[in-house]
C-alpha cells in the first residue's frame, strides 16, 4: 500500500498514488502556518508520525530540508522540534544516515533561546554517539568546528557542549583541532563563552589523554579561575573536582592546589560558596594528605567567613567533612580542628547558618563516640534546642535518631520537652506539622512512661487544631503510636478520649472523631473497634450536620471489612439504610457506596474483600460544604461525583474552608 | 540620510494625538469578600496583578507629562479626539539637536516649554496622558520603585543594611590635614594628594558602625572639603592630581558587592522587596560626588585621565551597577555617562560590555538591578547616534534591547527600554518591521501586566510609524490585538481598546480597512457580549461603532463572513481530525511504527467563549453599536478616575527617608553624540 516504505525499500515503494505520497508533508506545512501556537506544537510533536508516513527515504529528502528551510517559529515550537529530532535516527535510516540530521539541529542551536540551545545540543549529543567514527570526522567535527567560530555567541556556547561527545572517537590529528577550538573558546572575548567553556572543562579533561591535560587543560583552568568576571571564575572551581581526579599526587599539588587555594580565598564571596558547596567532592578527589594539608586550613576559614552564605554553605558540609576524613587520626582532627569553630557557629548572628548547622551537627554523634558526644557535642545540642530560631529547633529534633544510638536520647530529654511543646504551639502551621511527623520517631526513642506523662496531651490538643492539615496529621499520628504502643495501650489513653470528642458541639470535632476511628481501627483490631467504637458511630449517624452523616457512612464503609458478619447485619446495615433515605443527596449517595461494599461483604464472605479504595481522599469532603446545594439536583451521582476528581487541596485553602459553620 | 528629508518633514505627517482616558472598572476592583465562601485569596491576587497591570502605565506618566501642557490631563470622552496643535515639528526638533538634525530651534522651544516637576510623585498623577514619543532625553530611573502612599503602613522594621566587606584598613587613625584654602598656594597641591591618600584608608560601617567615629569624621570632613574645593577653585586639577584621585576612587567603591538580603530567584520581586541600602554612604557618597566633580571639572582632561580611566577601570565601574542601593546606581549612572561622552576610545568597549551584562541577564540569571540605569544611559547613547545608523547598532537593537522584553522583570525597566527603541526606530523607520514581529514573538502569554506594558510600547511605536511600515506588519500585528481585544483580563482588553482613541492608529487602519477589518471583526463581534467586564462591552462597541462609520460595506460584510466562518470552523476541525487519521494510518503501515509510538493526541483546546447568538441580524448589531457607543460615553462622564493603589506591605521608614534624601546629580541625561 501507498506510503509502506520501510528501511531499505526502493523509491518505488514510497510512491502510491500521487495525492497521497505529497500528503504528510503538505499537512505538516498547512499545521505549521496555523496561528495558534498550540496547534503548531500539537504538530512537531508528531513528527515521528510523519515521519513514519513518509519513509526513511522521503523523510531525509523531503521532510527534513523543509524543516532546517523553515525554523523560524515560538520558542515553544522550536523545543518540541529538538527534542523530537534527538530520537530520529531510526526514522532517516538508522546510524548510515545520521548525519541528515545535523543541518535543522545546527540552525537550532544557534537560535537566541537557552533553553532551545541547550535542548539542541543535548540532542546532537544523542546524536553524535550514533555516527559511525568516519562520519563523526565527515559531518560531526565539522560542524563543532563551524559552531565553534560562528560570529554570534549563541553558537560558540553551544559548541562547548560537543567537543567531548566527538573528541574520543576522532583521529589524532582531529583532536588536536579539537583541543585548539576549544582553548580558544576558554579565552573567548564574550563571558558567556568563557562560562560555557569552563562549566564543560571538566568534561573535556575526562576524555582527554593526560598528557594533554597537563599540558593544555590545566593553563585553561588556571586562566579561567582567574578571569575578571567571578562568574567565570567559580565554573572553574567545578571543574577543579575532574580535573583532580585525573592527576596524580605530585601532579596535583604543582598544577592545581595553587589555583584552589587562591579560590578559597577568593575576593568574590560567590567563588568562595562555590568552594564550600563542593568541598565534599573536592575532598575526595584531592585525596587525604592534601586534605589534611590544605583543605582544613580552608575550610576553617570559610567557615568563619565574613558571608553568612558561604558560612552556611561550610556549615552543611561539616558531617560529609568529618566523614571522609581518614579514620585514623579523624577524632583529634575533628576535636582540634574542626569542632572550635563550630561551637563559634552555634551562636551565629545568621539563623540560617545555624539552620545549617543543626541539620548536619548531629550527625557527628557517630563519628566522635559516646564520650566525646556527650562531653562537646551536648552542650551544643541543647543550646541549638533552646534557639530562638525554630527552623534550628526542629532541625535538632529531626535528627534526634542519630544521637539516640550513640548516647541514648534520655540525656537530652530534659532540654527535648519544653523545646518540643514550643514547637508543638508555634504560630506557624508548618511548624507544628513538622513537629507532629516526628512525634511516632520521638515517642520511640522516649519510651511510652515519658511519652504518656509529657507528650500524649500535646498528641490529644492537635486533634483539635484549627488548621486542618494539623488534623489530619494528628489523625495519623495517633495510628502510628498505636502499631508502636499497642493495642492495650489504646484502649486505655487515646480511644476513650477521642470517642469523647463525638459530643463535641463544633462539627469539626466530632469529624475527627470519625477520622481517627477510620485510622485507628485496623490497628486497634476487631474487638476494640465492635465494642467501643462502632456504637459511636452509630449514634452519630443522627447527627444535624450532613457532613457528619454521610462521613458515618465513609466511616461505616471503611471499618466494615474489620466487623464481623454479625455487627454488620445486624447494627451496621440498619443504620446505612437509614441514612440512604436521608434527605441530603449527598448522605445518599455515601451510604449508598457504603451499603454496596458491605453487601458485597456479607455475599462474599469467602473473598477477602478488599475495599480500601476509598472514593476521596480526605480532603474531598471539604469541598462539599463549599458547594451550593441547588434544591433541584436530582441524582446525588452527577455532582458528587465530580467532587472526588478534585481529591486534594492545598491547607491554606482548607484553612478557609474551615470558616464555614453549619447549625 | 535618505530618509531624514521625510522624518524631519513630520507636518505631512498627520501624527495627532489624543488623550487616553483611564478608567478603572470600579465593580470589579472594589469588591471587598463579603461571605466566607469567597476565594478570598485568589481575588486579593487578583487585585495585586490588576494594581500591578497598572504600574506599567502609570509609572511612566511623570516623565510623560512632562511635556504635556496645562489643563491637558484632564478626562476627555474617550473617542472624542482631541487634537494637537502644537506642530510636531517641536516634539521632533527637540529630540535631536544632533549633527542630524536640521532644525535648531528645538532646543529653544523646549526651554520655554513649562516644565511640571518631573520627580517621581508619590500619588496625584492625573492617570491620563498626553503622549510624546520622542523626548530629548531617557525617562530617567525612579528611585524609589514603591510608592509611598504615607499613612499607617509604613513601619520601622530590623535596619536593613547592606553588609559591603570592605578590606578595612589596617591603620586607621587618621591626622586631621590643615584647611586646603588656609594653605599657602603653592603647597595646596601636595597638601591635596594628602588628602586624597587619606582618603583611601576604609573604614567599618557594618558590624561595629560606631568604631572609629573620630577619624570616620577627619575622612568625611576631608571629602567634603575636597568636593567643594575641586567644585570652586581653578586650576587645581593638576597632571598629579589624576592617578591620585582615580586610585582613592577605586580603593573605596571597587568592591565584591555582598549577597542581597532579598529572596533570590522566583520569590524575588523587582517592584515590592525593598533595596538594601549601603552602610557605608556617607563616606561613598562623598566620594562618588567628588568623583564626579572631578570628571565634570573645567580643566579636566579626557587626554591625561585615559591613562587611568582605562577598560579595567569601566569594567569594574558596571560591576558596581548591580548595587541594590538606588543612590549609588544613580551616582554611577551618571559618572558612566560622563566617561562615555569624553573617553570616545572607551565607547565602543563600554557599549560592548554593557552588553554582555544584558546577555547575562537575559540568558543566564534574570537577575540584575542595574538594568533600568543602563538603559537610561543607553537612551541617550542611541540619542546620538549618527544616521545611517551602524550595523552594529541595529544588531544591538534586535539582539539585545528587543529579547529585553522577555525577561521576567520588565516592569522595573520598561520605560527605559521603549525609550530607546523608539528612539531607534524614529532614527530609522526601516527597523519597524523586525522591531514589531520581534515584540510579537515575545509577547507575554500567560502575564497580563506584562502584556499591558507591550501594549503601551506598541502604541509608542505605531505613534512614530510610517504608513508604509504599518502596511508591511498590520496583519500579524492586528491578529494579535484581537487576541488582546478578547482578552479575560479586563485591563489587557481595555489597553488593546483604548488604540481605537488614537486618531493616528485609526487613520492607519482606515487607509488599510479592507485587510485590519476582517482580522478585528471577530474578536470584537464576540466580545461585544460575551466579556464578563462592563467596560469592555462599551469600549468594544466605540470599536465597532468606528469600524462602521469607516466602511459601511465592509462592516456588513464581515458580519456576513463571521456567521458563514463560525460554521467552517466547526467543519475544518473536523477536517483536521482526518487529516491526522489518515497521516496515522499511513504511519501505520511502516514497520518501524510501534518503536516510534507518537504520543497520544493531546485534549483539544477548548475557548473560553461561551457560545454568542448568531441570529442577531445586522440591522439589530447597528442599533446596539449606537445606543451602547451613546450608553458609554455618558458612563466615561460620570466616572471619577481611579488612582492607582500598590498592595499595601509595610514599608521600612529608614528607607525611605534615606532614598528621598537623596539629591540627583542631574535629571536627565543628555544626548552623547557619536564619533563619526
Amino acid at each position: 500500500m501507498a506510503g509502506a516504505a520501510g528501511p531499505g525499500t526502493g523509491p518505488g515503494a514510497a510512491r502510491g498514488d500521487g495525492d497521497d505520497s505529497l500528503y504528510p508533508i503538505a499537512v505538516l506545512i498547512d499545521e505549521l502556518r496555523n496561528e495558534d501556537v498550540q496547534l503548531r506544537l500539537n504538530s512537531i510533536k508528531k513528527l515521528s508520525t510523519i515521519a513514519l508516513a513518509l519513509g526513511v527515504e522521503r523523510t531525509r529528502t523531503e521532510l527534513l530540508p523543509f524543516l532546517t528551510d523553515t525554523i523560524y517559529d515560538e520558542d515553544e515550537v522550536l523545543l518540541a522540534l529538538a527534542e523530537q529530532l534527538g530520537n530520529f535516527t531510526g526514522l532517516v535510516g538508522g546510524p548510515d544516515f545520521a548525519h541528515c540530521l545535523l543541518p535543522p539541529l545546527e540552525s537550532l542551536a544557534t537560535v537566541e533561546e537557552t533553553v532551545v540551545r541547550d535542548k539542541a545540543v543535548e540532542s546532537l549529543r544523542q546524536i553524535s554517539q550514533e555516527h559511525t567514527p568516519v562520519a563523526l570526522e565527515a559531518h560531526f567535527v565539522p560542524l563543532v568546528k563551524r559552531l565553534a567560530s560562528g560570529d554570534w555567541f549563541t553558537s560558540r556556547t553551544s559548541a562547548c557542549g560537543l567537543f567531548s561527545v566527538c573528541y574520543p572517537r576522532a583521529s589524532n590529528a582531529v583532536k588536536a583541532e579539537i583541543r585548539q577550538h576549544f582553548r580558544s573558546l576558554c579565552s573567548d572575548d564574550t563571558p558567556m563563552v568563557r562560562r560555557a567553556a569552563a562549566s564543560k572543562l571538566g568534561e573535556f579533561a575526562k576524555v582527554l589523554e593526560l598528557d594533554s591535560v597537563k599540558s593544555e587543560i590545566v593553563p585553561l583552568f588556571t586562566n579561567l579561575a582567574s578571569d575578571e568576571q567571578d562568574s567565570v571564575r567559580l565554573l572553574a572551581v567545578e571543574a577543579c573536582v575532574s580535573i583532580a581526579q585525573l592527576l596524580s599526587q605530585d601532579d596535583l599539588e604543582a598544577l592545581v592546589m595553587p589555583t584552589l587555594r587562591q579560590a578559597a580565598e577568593d575576593k568574590s564571596w560567590r567563588v568562595r560558596y562555590m568552594v564550600a558547596d563542593k568541598f565534599s567532592e573536592l575532598q575526595k578527589a584531592v585525596g587525604p594528605k592534601i586534605t589534611l594539608n590544605d583543605l582544613i586550613p580552608a575550610f576553617q576559614n570559610l567557615l568563619k567567613d565574613c558571608e553568612a552564605e558561604v558560612r552556611a554553605a561550610a556549615a552543611h558540609k561539616v558531617k560529609e567533612l568529618c566523614e571522609n576524613l581518614p579514620t585514623e587520626g579523624r577524632e583529634t582532627i575533628i576535636m582540634n580542628q574542626i569542632l572550635p569553630f563550630i561551637k563559634e557557629l552555634v551562636s551565629d548572628t545568621n539563623q540560617h547558618v545555624k539552620s545549617a548547622l543543626a541539620s548536619v551537627i548531629m550527625g557527628l554523634s557517630t563519628i566522635l563516640g559516646k564520650e566525646n558526644t556527650i562531653e562537646h557535642l551536648l552542650p551544643l545540642f541543647l543550646a541549638q534546642l533552646k534557639d530562638e530560631c525554630p527552623e534550628v529547633r526542629l532541625n535538632i529534633i529531626s535528627n534526634l535518631d542519630c544521637v539516640n544510638e550513640v548516647i541514648g536520647i534520655r540525656q537530652l530529654s530534659q532540654s527535648l520537652l519544653p523545646a518540643i511543646v514550643e514547637l508543638a504551639e508555634d504560630a506557624k502551621w508548618r511548624v507544628r506539622l513538622a513537629i507532629i511527623e516526628y512525634m511516632p520517631l520521638l515517642a520511640g526513642q522516649l519510651g511510652v512512661e515519658f511519652f504518656d506523662e509529657k507528650l500524649n496531651s500535646l498528641c490529644m490538643a492537635w486533634l483539635v487544631d484549627h488548621v486542618y492539615a494539623i488534623r489530619e496529621a494528628a489523625t495519623s499520628n495517633l495510628m502510628k503510636l498505636v502499631q508502636k504502643f499497642g493495642t492495650e495501650w489504646a484502649q486505655n489513653t487515646i480511644v476513650p478520649k477521642v470517642l469523647v470528642m463525638a459530643n463535641d458541639p463544633n462539627y469539626l470535632h466530632r469529624m475527627t472523631t470519625l477520622f481517627c476511628i477510620n485510622a485507628l481501627s485496623e490497628a486497634c483490631g476487631q474487638e476494640i473497634t465492635t465494642k467501643q467504637m462502632l456504637p459511636i458511630v452509630l449514634k452519630m449517624a443522627g447527627d444535624q450536620v450532613a457532613n457528619v452523616r454521610f462521613n458515618v457512612a465513609k466511616s461505616l464503609q471503611k471499618i466494615g471489612p474489620i466487623l464481623d458478619t454479625d455487627a454488620l447485619q445486624e447494627e451496621v446495615k440498619p443504620v446505612l439504610q437509614k441514612l440512604g433515605q436521608d434527605e441530603d443527596m449527598d448522605v445518599k449517595y455515601f451510604a449508598q457506596e457504603a451499603i454496596s461494599a458491605v453487601a458485597q461483604r456479607l455475599t462474599k464472605l469467602d473473598f477477602p474483600v478488599k475495599d480500601n479504595e476509598e472514593p476521596s481522599a480526605p480532603g474531598a469532603d471539604k469541598n462539599h460544604f463549599l458547594r451550593p446545594r441547588g434544591p433541584g439536583e436530582d441524582t446525588g451521582k452527577g455532582p458528587a461525583h465530580q467532587l472526588h476528581v478534585n481529591t486534594r487541596d492545598t491547607p491554606a485553602q482548607l484553612e478557609i474552608a474551615e470558616l464555614v459553620h453549619f447549625s | 540620510m535618505r530618509k531624514k528629508g521625510s522624518r524631519l518633514a513630520p507636518v505631512t505627517n498627520p501624527r495627532r494625538r489624543c488623550l487616553v482616558v483611564r478608567q478603572v472598572c470600579k465593580s470589579s476592583g472594589q469588591l471587598e469578600a463579603q461571605s466566607p465562601l469567597d476565594p478570598g485569596a485568589a481575588r486579593r491576587r487578583w487585585r495585586r496583578d490588576a494594581e500591578r497591570a497598572e504600574c506599567g502605565r502609570a509609572k511612566p506618566e511623570p516623565e510623560r507629562g512632562r511635556r504635556s501642557r496645562a489643563g491637558s490631563g484632564r478626562a476627555e470622552m474617550p473617542y472624542k479626539l482631541k487634537k494637537e496643535k502644537e506642530p510636531p515639528k517641536l516634539a521632533k526638533g527637540t529630540a535631536k539637536p544632533s549633527s542630524s538634525s536640521k532644525d535648531g530651534g528645538g532646543e529653544s522651544t523646549d526651554e520655554s516649554q513649562p516644565q511640571p516637576q518631573p520627580q517621581p510623585q508619590p500619588q496625584p498623577q492625573p492617570p491620563s496622558s498626553n503622549k510624546r514619543p520622542s523626548n530629548s532625553t531617557p525617562p530617567p530611573t525612579q528611585l524609589s520603585k514603591i510608592k509611598y502612599s504615607g499613612g499607617p503602613q509604613i513601619v520601622k522594621k530590623e535596619r536593613r543594611q547592606s553588609s559591603s566587606r570592605f578590606n578595612l584598613s589596617k591603620n586607621r587613625e587618621l591626622q586631621k590635614l590643615p584647611a586646603l584654602k588656609d594653605s599657602p598656594t603653592q603647597e595646596r597641591e601636595e597638601l591635596f594628594i594628602q588628602k586624597l591618600r587619606q582618603c583611601c584608608v576604609l573604614f567599618d560601617f557594618v558590624s561595629d558602625p560606631l568604631s572609629d567615629l573620630k577619624f570616620k569624621e577627619v575622612k568625611r570632613a576631608g571629602l567634603n572639603e575636597m568636593v567643594e574645593y575641586i567644585t570652586h577653585s581653578r586650576d587645581v586639577v593638576t597632571e598629579a592630581i589624576y592617578p591620585e584621585a582615580v586610585t582613592m576612587f577605586s580603593v573605596n567603591l571597587f568592591r565584591t558587592l555582598p549577597p542581597s538580603s532579598n529572596p533570590t530567584g522566583a520569590e524575588f520581586d523587582p517592584e515590592e522587596d525593598e533595596p538594601t541600602l549601603e552602610a557605608a554612604w556617607p563616606h561613598l557618597q562623598l566620594v562618588y560626588e567628588f568623583f564626579l566633580r572631578f570628571l565634570e571639572s573645567p580643566d579636566f582632561q579626557p587626554n591625561i585621565a585615559k591613562k587611568y580611566i582605562d577598560q579595567k577601570f569601566v569594567l569594574a565601574l558596571l560591576d558596581l551597577f548591580d548595587s541594590e542601593d538606588p543612590r549609588e546606581r544613580d551616582f554611577l549612572k551618571t559618572i558612566l555617562h560622563r566617561i562615555y561622552g569624553k573617553f570616545l576610545g572607551l565607547r565602543a568597549y563600554i557599549r560592548r560590555q554593557i552588553n554582555h551584562i544584558f546577555y547575562r541577564f537575559i540568558y543566564e540569571t534574570e537577575h540584575h538591578n542595574g538594568i533600568a540605569e543602563l538603559l537610561e544611559i543607553l537612551g541617550s547613547i542611541i540619542n546620538g547616534f549618527a544616521l545611517p545608523l551602524k550595523e552594529e547598532h541595529k544588531m544591538f537593537l534586535i539582539r539585545v534591547l528587543l529579547p529585553l522584553h522577555k525577561v521576567k522583570s520588565l516592569s522595573v525597566y520598561h520605560p527605559q527600554l521603549a525609550y530607546c527603541v523608539v528612539q531607534f526606530l524614529e532614527k530609522e523607520s526601516s527597523l519597524t518591521e523586525p522591531v514589531i514581529v520581534g515584540l510579537l514573538k515575545f509577547w507575554p502569554k500567560t502575564h497580563s501586566p506584562k502584556e499591558v506594558m507591550f501594549l503601551n510600547e506598541l502604541e509608542e511605536i505605531l505613534d512614530v510609524i510610517e504608513p508604509s511600515e504599518f502596511s508591511k506588519v498590520m496583519e500579524p500585528l492586528f491578529r494579535q490585538l484581537a487576541k488582546c481585544v478578547s482578552s479575560p483580563h479586563f485591563q489587557v482588553a481595555e489597553r488593546a481598546l483604548y488604540y481605537w482613541n488614537n486618531e493616528y492608529i485609526m487613520s492607519l487602519i482606515s487607509d488599510n480597512a479592507a485587510r485590519v477589518l476582517p482580522i478585528m471583526f471577530p474578536a470584537l463581534y464576540r466580545n461585544s457580549k460575551s466579556h464578563w467586564n462592563k467596560t469592555i462591552h462599551g469600549l468594544i462597541y466605540n470599536a465597532l461603532k468606528l469600524f462602521m462609520e469607516m466602511n459601511q460595506k465592509l462592516f456588513d460584510d464581515c458580519t456576513q463572513q463571521y456567521k458563514a466562518e463560525k460554521q467552517k470552523g466547526r467543519f475544518r476541525m473536523k477536517e483536521r481530525e482526518e487529516m491526522w487519521q489518515k497521516i496515522e494510518e499511513l504511519a501505520r503501515l511502516n514497520p518501524q511504527y510501534p518503536m516510534f509510538r507518537a504520543p497520544p493526541p493531546l485534549p483539544p483546546v477548548y475557548s473560553m467563549e461561551t457560545e454568542t447568538p448568531t441570529a442577531e441580524d445586522i440591522q439589530l448589531l447597528k442599533r446596539t453599536v449606537e445606543t451602547e457607543a451613546v450608553q458609554m460615553l455618558k458612563d466615561i462622564k460620570k466616572e471619577k478616575v481611579l488612582l492607582r493603589r500598590k498592595s499595601e506591605l509595610p514599608q521600612d521608614v529608614y528607607t525611605i527617608k534615606a532614598l528621598e534624601a537623596h539629591k540627583r546629580a542631574e535629571e536627565f541625561l543628555t544626548a552623547s553624540q557619536e564619533a563619526l
